[in-house]
């Protein structure tokens, strides 16, 4: 009985490869998939597996899909301890996490779904930072900036005497790991006296309400409240650079364009539900990217993604 | 005629105090009664029980004097740091704003309503004020955020930040109005009459009545009241956890962010540290300071109330 099930929705799934780009609606023709599906992870890519479950149910209403966000590492934690199928991820998994999954003997693919800017954020007052270098983020974020950079001015001297309050993801977050990595150079090391939170909206009210405030978050974060914050134009050294699908996609908007990933675990693709919402993910990858206002792949990631995924299934 | 008496008399006797059948009704009545006693005992015992494990372990890594001491905390970033004392000083910030609000309204509340209200006003406001106990906090975080902390940033003279404690305080301090005033009306009203009576037959106002007898003789219960209402203020969460920030401050300006140790629990919480790691550590051993704090906070009021109470009749 179970076997016919998954042979049913394997078919279910072949057939809704065929029609390719056809609209999220009608493409499963199979019974009723039941049951649940966990994922947990990153903040910033929870939104994106919120909308490809929302669409998801449309077709499969008795499928119960929770999507946690305890930030990329909170979620591989999980994910390595056998409690859930998928993780969200804004950041490759680590040797550690690696590990921990190998330990448990649970196996996976990393599957890019949509590209991040990860986007530094100002007050609507704030006429002065319309762009900063990767160095003068550094001079902010730096542990050595601890109890020191306080005020603007101290970052350029050109800029005004105003207290620099800074707003950024707590130290589960994968949006932290990356900053970290790719401001101050080393992955975990930040300046302490900041206010940290694994929620972004915080970041968001709190950016808003301080006129010397700056912060970070992913890029979607930005879509969605762009009416009340600025988004700040990076220079790498090949001048200043804002974010945008365009520029995160190309690469250009360096070094804060990033990957970012689901990890199903493969001992989970027995279960129908779970295939055939990975199914519906990777042929819908397009209409679930853009109902979520993320950055979404080009045609050569695009073709990785269903590659990744097709060796995934051949091997389980 | 006489013996059939004495002889039924003895029969009731009996029947009334003898043990002619177990009432077992009774026993399962007294043994649920007993359940229900110990149960809130227990989860007690049971609490600190858990407490105490994972907080030695964390000392067995950090002294206490770092922890008694320090006036950094950065527990969840590399090279952490693990002093205590900006999230007690959060905690005492907070919780002292709110009380310095919540008294004086509070008790003068209790007094318009025990000794000066018409019975018919009386009878309406107190179920409004006790409404007010029953807001969720997430609400009066939202609340604290949204409306209080913008009217002090336009309106005061000085720097305000969008997280900051006094926000968190003035709206704490409006939560617990009910605990205060409904405890020590209750208080008041229970004051004998005769004490009133006489202080008005030898010419008292009634200022006089209300400042000078009703309120001393309640005073055991009103410390109970205002002591009830610091121990929720300083475990309360939500609230601050919302509006007054995450960043642990060692500093004493309500009006700049700063971190409790609740607001430190429950964000710590949120970002699902993995069980047994150190960090996870660091929130029981946070956990059982605050259990700490509250626990002497009921013990010293149970000694007030013994020191102050007066009984009357």
């Amino acid at each position: 009985m179970a076997i016919a099930a998954v042979l049913v929705a394997a078919l279910a799934a072949c057939g809704s490869d065929d029609d390719d780009g056809s609209s999220s609606g009608s493409t499963n023709t199979a019974p009723q998939l039941s049951g649940a599906i966990a994922v947990d992870g990153s903040s910033t890519v929870g939104p994106l597996t919120s909308v490809a479950a929302d669409l998801f149910k449309e077709d499969n209403p008795n499928v119960d899909v929770t999507v946690g966000v305890s930030g990329t590492g909170g979620g591989f934690e999980k994910f390595c301890n056998g409690e859930t199928d998928i993780s969200d991820a804004s950041r490759p998994i680590e040797d550690d996490e690696k590990a921990a999954c190998e330990s448990k003997g649970i196996t996976y693919a990393e599957l890019q779904v949509a590209t991040d800017a990860l986007t530094i954020v100002v007050n609507k007052e704030n006429d002065w930072a319309q762009c900063l270098t990767v160095d003068q983020l550094k001079k902010m974020w730096e542990p050595a900036a601890e109890g020191k950079i306080t005020n603007w001015n101290q970052v350029d001297p050109s800029f005004p005497d105003e207290k620099l309050e800074l707003f950024g993801p707590g130290t589960d977050s994968g949006t932290f790991d990356y900053f970290t990595a790719e401001i101050n150079g080393e992955e975990g090391a930040s300046r302490t006296d900041y206010s940290p939170s694994e929620d972004d909206n915080v970041t968001v009210q709190g950016v808003t309400g301080t006129k010397g405030g700056l912060g970070y978050f992913g890029f979607s974060y930005f879509e969605e409240n762009q009416d009340t914050l600025t988004a700040v134009q990076v220079d790498s050294g090949n001048g200043c650079v804002a974010p945008s699908a365009e520029t995160a996609q190309d690469g250009s908007y360096a070094p804060l364009s990033r990957p970012l990933f689901i990890y199903p675990k493969k001992e989970s693709l027995t279960q129908p539900q779970v295939l055939g919402f990975l199914e519906f993910y990777v042929a819908n990858i397009d209409d679930i990217v853009s109902e979520a206002a993320f950055i979404p792949l080009n045609d050569e990631q695009k073709a990785k993604l269903q590659s990744d995924f097709d060796t995934l299934k051949s091997a389980s | 005629m006489a013996s059939v008496t004495g002889e039924s008399v003895r029969g009731t006797a009996r029947r009334s105090l003898g043990r002619t059948r177990p009432r077992y009704g009774e026993l399962i009545i007294k043994v649920l009664l007993f359940l229900a006693a110990g149960l809130s005992v227990a989860t007690t015992l049971a609490i600190v029980a858990s407490l105490i494990p994972p907080t030695v372990e964390f000392f067995q890594r950090v002294s206490p004097i770092e922890f008694f001491t320090g006036t950094d905390w950065t527990a969840l970033f590399k090279n952490p740091k693990y002093g205590v004392l900006p999230l007690v000083a959060g905690t005492l910030i907070i919780t002292g704003v709110a009380v310095l609000i919540a008294v004086p309204l509070g008790l003068g509340t209790a007094i318009y309503l025990s000794e000066y209200a018409h019975p018919r006003v009386r009878a309406f406001f107190k179920p409004i004020l006790e409404v007010l106990a029953g807001i969720p906090t997430v609400v009066y975080g939202f609340f604290a955020l949204v409306a209080i902390t913008p009217i002090l940033q336009d309106y005061l003279p000085w720097d305000v930040d969008i997280y900051n404690g006094f926000a968190a305080a003035f709206v704490m301090g409006i939560m617990i109005i009910p605990t205060v005033a409904s405890l020590s009306e209750d208080a008041m009203s229970a004051v004998p009459h005769s004490l009133r009576d006489g202080a008005y037959a030898l010419g008292s106002s009634r200022m006089i009545v209300s400042v000078r007898v009703v309120v001393p003789a309640a005073l055991s219960g009103i410390v109970a009241a205002v002591i009830l209402a610091i121990s929720r203020a300083i475990g309360e969460t939500m609230i601050v956890a919302i509006a007054a920030g995450n960043r642990p401050n060692w500093g004493w300006n309500p009006f700049e962010q700063m971190a409790t140790m609740t607001a430190y629990i429950a964000g710590a919480g949120q970002g699902d540290l993995p069980t047994g790691s150190f960090e996870y550590k660091t929130i029981f051993a946070v956990g059982a300071l605050l259990f700490t704090m509250t626990f002497v906070m009921n013990l010293i009021s149970i000694r007030l109330v013994r020191k102050y109470r007066e009984v009357y009749e």
